[in-house]
C-alpha cells in the first residue's frame, strides 16, 4: 500500500470513528479507489427494526405478479392471458359488487345536492343527513373527533350490544380506525416496553396473518409463536398455548395473546369453549388479549357460528368480564361489504386502564382522524337498513347472495383441493381463504434451497410463471417446520374460481412429475 | 431467576398503596410503552378536551357567557363554513356510486374523470385495495402536475408515495431515518415554532429533537446562521442528519424567500442532511410580493451538484389550500435521490397498511387534475377557487390589522397558510398565578379566554417559542362576519386579562 493510500486508510479510519460525532459526511471508497459521498440514507443508516419487516401478502411473488401484468399488457407472450391475484383478501378486486345502499348513501354524503334527488331512496337520504348533521360544517370534508364521530361510535356500541345479546357496549371504549390494521397496530405499540429479558411479547398463531409479525418487528417486540393444530382443523390447543407462554418467559416478558377468529389464512372458526378456554388462559396468565375478528360475518361450514370474545367474557361472569383486558378489532373490509379501499374500522376497548385510555386518545389524536368516508361506511355496516325501510329487501338480497356465493366458494374450494394427490385441504370454516398443505418433492426442495428459496416460494414461482395465479406460499404466514402450504383467495367468481382450481391441480400434478 | 424476573415486571404494578399485593392491570401507565408517554399534540391537547366539555355543557343548558364554542384551534376549513369545491364532490359521487354517470344533471368532464379513475380500481371499485404506493394514474397525474407547477422540471411518477394525509407520509419518512444509539442517534432538525406532529413523531420514534429558531422579528424568517448553530450544538448528543422545514410555515404563516430556500437547500448539502419539505400550504400565499417556490425546483435551478445528490421528500395533501378536505385523508410525497435499496425497504414498508384510502386517492387525482379552461366545469371550478383564496388572503390581512392594534399584542404579517402566532405580553401576576395553578402562562391565558368567550386556541407553547416569550395559534378560517367578532373579543379579553393581573 502506497503513502498516499495509507494516509486515504488512517483518514477513514479516524472518520468512521467519530464521523458522526464531527458531522462529517461519511465516505465511501468506490471500486477504483474514488472516495464519494455516500448518501444521508443507505440500507446501513435506516431504521433497523424496518429492515427486518416482511409483509408476504405483497411481497416479492405480488411484485414478479404485477411485471408479468405489465409484460402481458406490452403484448408479450405467456402461458396465460390474465394474472389472477388470488394473493390477497380483496372482494371487489375479484368481482364481488358493493352493496347498493351503502354506496347511495356515501354519494349522497359526498355530494349533499343529491339529497333533492327523487332517485335515492328515504332511508339512504335520512342516513346520509344523520351523518353529515355530525360532521363539522355539515361536511365530510371536516376533520372529525380523533375517537370518531361520536353518533357513529353510539351506532358501533348498539350494534355490538344487539350483536352479544345484550351485553352492553360504552361508546366511549369504541375507537373507529383506519381500517382493523391501524387499531392493531396502535395497540401493539401501546403494549411495548422493556429491554432484553423484559422486553414485551406478544403470542400470535402460526399460521398468522403477517401484519401481527410485521408489528412486532417493526416495533421490536418479540413475536411468540403457538401452533394451530393443523390435524384438528387448525383449532387452538391450551396446551400449547401454555407451551408457548412458559418457554417465552425465560427470554421475554409476554403481555398480550393475538387470536384471528375466524382465522386468516385458516379460516378455522373457533368454538365457544375454546374462546372460553382462550379467555381463562388469558386471565390467568395475566395477558391482554387482542381479538381480530374482521371476518365475523363470514361464517360458512356446518356446526360453526362466530361467538365474539366480548360475548363469552361476560358471559363467564364478572370475575372475567370485570377483569380481563381484552381488545376486539373489527373493519368495513371483509365480511359481506368488501370495502376495503374505504379503510373503515373500529376497535373496542374493554377494561382498560383509565390512564392508558387516555394516553391511547392522546396518541389517536396525532394523526387527527380516521378518514371519514370510511367512518360513515362503518356507520352504515352497524346500522343498516331495517325491515319496514324502502331498502331493506335489496340489502337483504345482496349481502346474502354475497355471503352464500361465499359459502360455495369455499366448499368448492376444500372439495378440488382434496381430490388433488399431495395437496391436502381442511374445511374452508369461514373467512376467505383456503391455506391446503402441499407435499413438495424432494428434488423441488432441493433446488429451491439451492436457490436460497423457501421451498414453498419455489413452487408458487413456478406457478405463477406457468399459469398467472398468484398465490402467496404459507412461508409468508408461518407453518410447521417442514411442511408447506399456500394461501388462496376464494374470492373470483365461481366459474372463474372453477378454472383456476383445475389450473392449480394441473401444475401441482405437472410439478410433482416434474421433479419425481 | 430471569424467569422470576420477567414476573416481577409483570406484578410491578400489582403492588397498592397499603402494600398488599393485589392483581393490577396488565397494561398500566408504569408499563406501558414509555415513547407513547412522551408524546404531546398540542393542537387536540388540553385546551380542546376542555373545550369539548364545555360543549356539551352548552348543550345540556348549562348557562355560559357565551353561546357556542368556536374552535379556532384546529385548521379545518369546512368545520369553519368554508364550502367544498363542487367539482371535486361531483366527481367523489360519481366514483361512490356509478349508477350516477347515467345521470344527466353531472358534467361530462366530472363524468370523464370519475370513469377514468374507476378503471383504474380493481373490479373498477373504490372499494378495491389499491396499489400500496397509490394508483397509478394518479401517481403520474401527480407527476405531471410536479412538471407543471415546477416550469417543467422533470418528476418521475415512481418518485410519488400517495399517503393517508401528509402526516403519514411524514412518520413514515421520519421512521426510515431513525437509527443509532445514545450519542448516535438520529437527530432531526425542526423549526420552533413547528407544528406539533413533527414533536409527536420524534417523541414516539425515540429520535432526537433539534430545535432551531425562526426569527420573529424578521417575520418569521430562517436564518442559516441559527441553523448551523443549532446543528453544531446537536453534534455534542446526537447525529443530525435529517432538515424539517414547513413552508408556508404552521403555525407562523411565513412564506420563505427563493434566496433562504437556496441558502437551506445549500446547508443541507453541506451538513450532509436529508431535507423534507412540507409544502402542503403551497397555494396559501397571501402578502404582496410573497410566493411559493418548491424546494424541489429551486433545487433542481441549482445546478446537478445539487439536483443529483441532495436527498429530499417533499409533501402535499388535500387537507388545505383551497380544497379544505380534511376528512379524506388524502397526500403524497415525493422524494428525491433517494438509495434505490432504502426505496425498495420503503415500498415494503408502505405495503403493510395495504394502501391509502381510495377516496383520497380519487381526490389527490382531481386536486393535480383540475377542470381546464375548454371543460365545462372551468368557470365555477376558478370561480369557487379565486372565491376561497381571496377570502383567506383577506381574513388574514383582517387579523393582522386587528390584532396589531391591541396594546400588548403583536402579529405578524400573516403571509401564507391558515394561522396567526401573535406575541402576547403578560403581566407578571399572571405568570405567578399560572405557575401557582401548575400551568404554562399561555396555557392559563389561554384556558381563560375559552372559559369567559368561548373561544378555543392553542397556546403557544404547544408548538414551541423562545423562552420568556407567549404566544397562541388561532386560525383564520370563520367567516369573515364571524372572525371581526372573535378577533374583537380576544382583543377586549386581552385588555381584560391585563388589567386584572397589573
Amino acid at each position: 500500500m502506497n503513502y498516499g493510500t495509507t494516509l486515504l486508510w488512517k483518514r477513514r479510519a479516524l472518520s468512521s470513528l467519530s464521523a458522526t460525532r464531527r458531522g462529517l459526511p461519511k465516505e465511501k471508497m468506490s471500486e477504483n479507489g474514488v472516495l464519494s459521498r455516500a448518501k444521508v440514507l443507505t440500507i446501513d443508516t435506516m431504521n433497523p427494526t424496518v429492515k427486518k419487516v416482511e409483509y408476504a401478502v405483497r411481497g416479492p411473488i405480488v411484485l414478479r405478479a404485477v411485471e408479468l401484468e405489465r409484460e402481458l399488457s406490452e403484448g408479450m407472450k405467456k402461458p396465460f392471458s390474465e394474472v389472477i391475484k388470488a394473493n390477497i383478501g380483496d372482494a371487489h378486486a375479484m368481482g364481488q359488487q358493493p352493496i347498493t345502499f351503502f354506496r347511495q348513501v356515501l354519494a349522497l354524503c359526498s355530494y349533499p345536492e343529491l339529497l333533492n334527488d327523487s332517485t335515492f331512496p328515504e332511508d339512504a337520504k335520512s342516513r346520509a343527513r344523520r351523518i353529515l348533521q355530525s360532521c363539522g360544517g355539515n361536511s365530510m370534508g371536516s376533520y372529525t373527533a380523533s375517537q370518531g364521530i361520536d353518533s357513529v361510535r353510539q351506532d358501533v356500541a348498539r350494534y355490538i350490544e344487539r350483536r352479544d345479546g345484550g351485553v352492553p357496549c360504552d361508546p366511549d371504549d369504541i375507537y373507529l380506525t383506519t381500517g382493523a390494521s391501524d387499531g392493531i397496530v396502535t395497540m401493539l405499540k401501546l403494549l411495548v416496553c422493556g429491554e432484553g429479558a423484559t422486553r414485551t411479547g406478544v403470542m400470535i398463531s402460526i399460521p398468522q396473518y403477517p401484519l401481527y409479525s410485521a408489528a412486532l418487528a417493526e416495533l421490536g417486540a418479540v413475536q411468540i409463536n403457538y401452533y394451530l393444530n393443523e390435524e384438528k382443523c387448525w383449532s387452538m390447543d391450551i396446551s400449547e398455548l401454555q407451551r408457548a407462554l412458559d418457554e417465552a418467559r425465560r427470554h421475554c416478558n409476554p403481555r398480550a395473546l393475538c387470536v384471528i377468529n375466524p382465522g386468516n389464512p385458516t379460516g378455522q372458526v373457533q368454538s365457544r369453549q375454546c374462546i372460553e378456554d382462550v379467555i381463562r388462559f388469558a386471565a390467568n396468565e395475566r395477558l391482554l388479549l387482542m381479538a381480530d375478528e374482521v371476518y365475523q360475518d363470514n361464517v360458512y361450514a356446518e356446526g360453526c357460528q362466530f361467538h365474539s370474545f366480548k360475548k363469552v367474557l361476560f358471559e363467564m361472569g364478572p370475575e372475567y368480564s370485570d377483569t380481563v383486558e381484552l381488545v376486539s378489532f373489527h373493519s368495513t373490509s371483509k365480511c359481506y361489504m368488501g370495502e376495503c379501499g374505504f379503510r373503515g374500522g373500529y376497535m373496542e376497548i374493554i377494561n382498560m386502564d383509565d390512564e392508558v385510555k387516555a394516553q391511547l386518545t392522546k396518541l389517536v389524536s396525532v394523526r387527527l382522524c380516521p378518514p371519514v368516508p370510511g367512518q360513515a361506511l362503518m356507520d352504515l355496516v352497524v346500522n343498516p337498513p331495517q325491515p319496514g325501510e324502502p331498502s331493506h329487501d335489496n340489502f337483504i338480497k345482496e349481502r346474502t347472495a354475497t355471503l352464500s356465493a361465499l359459502a360455495e366458494k369455499a366448499k368448492l374450494t376444500e372439495q378440488v383441493l382434496n381430490t388433488i394427490q399431495g395437496i391436502s385441504c381442511n374445511p374452508v370454516q369461514g373467512a376467505m381463504y383456503s391455506f391446503p398443505r402441499i407435499t413438495i418433492p424432494e428434488k423441488a426442495i432441493q433446488e429451491a434451497m439451492d436457490k436460497g428459496q423457501e421451498p414453498d416460494m419455489f413452487y408458487c414461482m413456478k406457478m405463477l410463471e406457468e399459469t398467472g395465479i398468484c398465490l402467496v406460499p404459507g412461508s409468508g404466514f408461518g407453518q410447521t417446520d417442514g411442511t408447506y402450504h399456500f394461501r388462496m383467495t376464494i374470492l373470483p367468481p365461481t366459474d372463474k374460481l372453477t378454472i383456476l382450481l383445475n389450473k392449480v391441480k394441473e401444475f401441482h400434478q405437472k410439478f410433482t412429475q416434474q421433479y419425481s | 431467576r430471569e424467569r422470576e424476573g420477567a414476573r416481577d415486571i409483570t406484578n410491578m404494578s400489582q403492588q397498592a398503596a397499603n402494600g398488599v399485593p393485589c392483581r393490577g392491570k396488565v397494561l398500566t401507565l408504569d408499563n406501558m410503552n414509555p415513547n407513547v408517554r412522551r408524546v404531546e399534540y398540542a393542537v387536540r391537547g388540553a385546551i380542546v378536551q376542555r373545550a369539548g366539555q364545555i360543549e356539551k355543557e352548552l348543550k345540556e343548558g348549562v348557562k355560559k357567557p357565551f353561546t357556542e364554542v368556536i374552535k379556532a384551534n384546529i385548521g379545518d376549513a369546512h368545520a369553519m363554513g368554508q364550502k367544498p369545491i363542487s367539482f371535486l364532490r361531483q366527481v367523489l359521487a360519481l366514483c361512490s356510486y356509478p349508477e350516477l354517470l347515467e345521470d344527466n344533471k353531472f358534467p361530462e368532464d366530472a363524468k370523464h374523470r370519475a370513469r377514468r379513475i374507476l378503471e383504474a380500481c380493481g373490479g373498477h371499485s373504490i372499494g378495491a385495495y389499491s396499489a400500496s404506493q397509490g394508483i397509478e394514474c394518479v401517481r403520474q397525474d401527480v407527476a405531471r402536475y410536479i412538471e407543471k407547477r415546477d416550469g417543467g422540471i422533470p418528476s418521475n411518477p415512481d418518485n410519488i408515495y400517495l399517503s393517508t394525509g401528509a402526516s403519514d407520509a411524514i412518520v413514515t419518512m421520519l421512521k426510515l431515518l431513525v437509527c443509532g444509539e445514545g450519542r448516535d442517534r438520529t437527530g432531526v432538525m425542526i423549526s420552533i415554532p413547528q407544528y406539533p406532529l413533527y414533536s409527536a413523531a420524534l417523541a414516539d420514534l425515540g429520535a432526537v429533537q433539534i430545535s432551531y429558531y425562526l426569527d420573529e422579528d424578521k417575520c418569521w424568517s430562517l436564518d442559516v446562521a441559527e441553523l448551523k448553530r443549532a446543528v453544531d450544538a446537536a453534534r455534542q448528543h446526537c447525529n443530525p442528519r435529517v432538515l424539517c422545514i414547513i413552508n408556508p410555515g404552521n403555525p407562523t404563516g411565513q412564506v420563505q424567500s427563493r434566496q433562504c430556500i437556496e441558502d437551506v437547500i445549500r446547508f443541507a448539502k453541506e451538513e450532509h442532511l436529508f431535507l423534507m419539505a412540507d409544502e402542503v400550504y403551497q397555494d396559501n400565499v397571501y402578502a404582496e410580493g410573497c410566493k411559493f417556490h418548491s424546494f424541489k425546483k429551486v433545487l433542481f435551478e441549482m445546478g446537478p451538484a445539487y439536483s443529483s445528490t441532495v436527498e429530499m421528500a417533499s409533501f402535499h395533501s388535500t387537507s388545505k389550500c383551497y380544497m379544505g378536505e380534511c376528512g379524506f385523508r388524502g397526500g403524497y410525497m415525493e422524494v428525491i435521490n433517494m438509495d434505490p435499496e432504502v426505496k425498495a425497504q420503503l415500498t415494503k414498508l408502505v405495503s403493510v397498511r395495504l394502501c391509502p384510502p381510495v377516496p383520497g386517492q380519487a381526490l389527490l387525482d382531481l386536486v393535480v387534475n383540475p377542470p381546464q379552461p375548454d371543460e365545462p366545469s372551468y368557470n365555477t371550478f376558478m370561480k369557487e377557487r379565486t372565491a376561497v383564496l381571496a377570502a383567506l388572503a383577506e381574513k388574514a390581512r383582517l387579523t393582522e390589522q386587528i390584532f396589531n392594534e391591541v396594546p400588548g399584542v403583536t402579529c405578524n404579517p400573516v403571509q401564507g397558510a391558515m394561522y396567526t402566532f401573535p406575541r402576547i405580553a403578560l403581566p407578571q401576576k399572571a405568570i405567578d398565578k399560572a405557575k401557582e395553578e401548575g400551568q404554562v402562562p399561555d396555557m392559563f391565558y389561554c384556558m381563560r379566554l375559552l372559559e369567559e368567550e368561548g373561544i378555543c386556541l392553542v397556546p403557544g407553547s404547544g408548538f414551541g417559542q423562545r423562552e420568556g416569550t407567549f404566544h397562541f395559534r388561532m386560525t383564520i378560517l370563520p367567516p369573515t362576519e364571524k372572525l371581526k367578532i372573535v378577533l374583537q373579543k380576544i382583543s377586549d379579553f386581552h385588555v381584560r386579562f391585563t388589567q386584572e393581573f397589573s
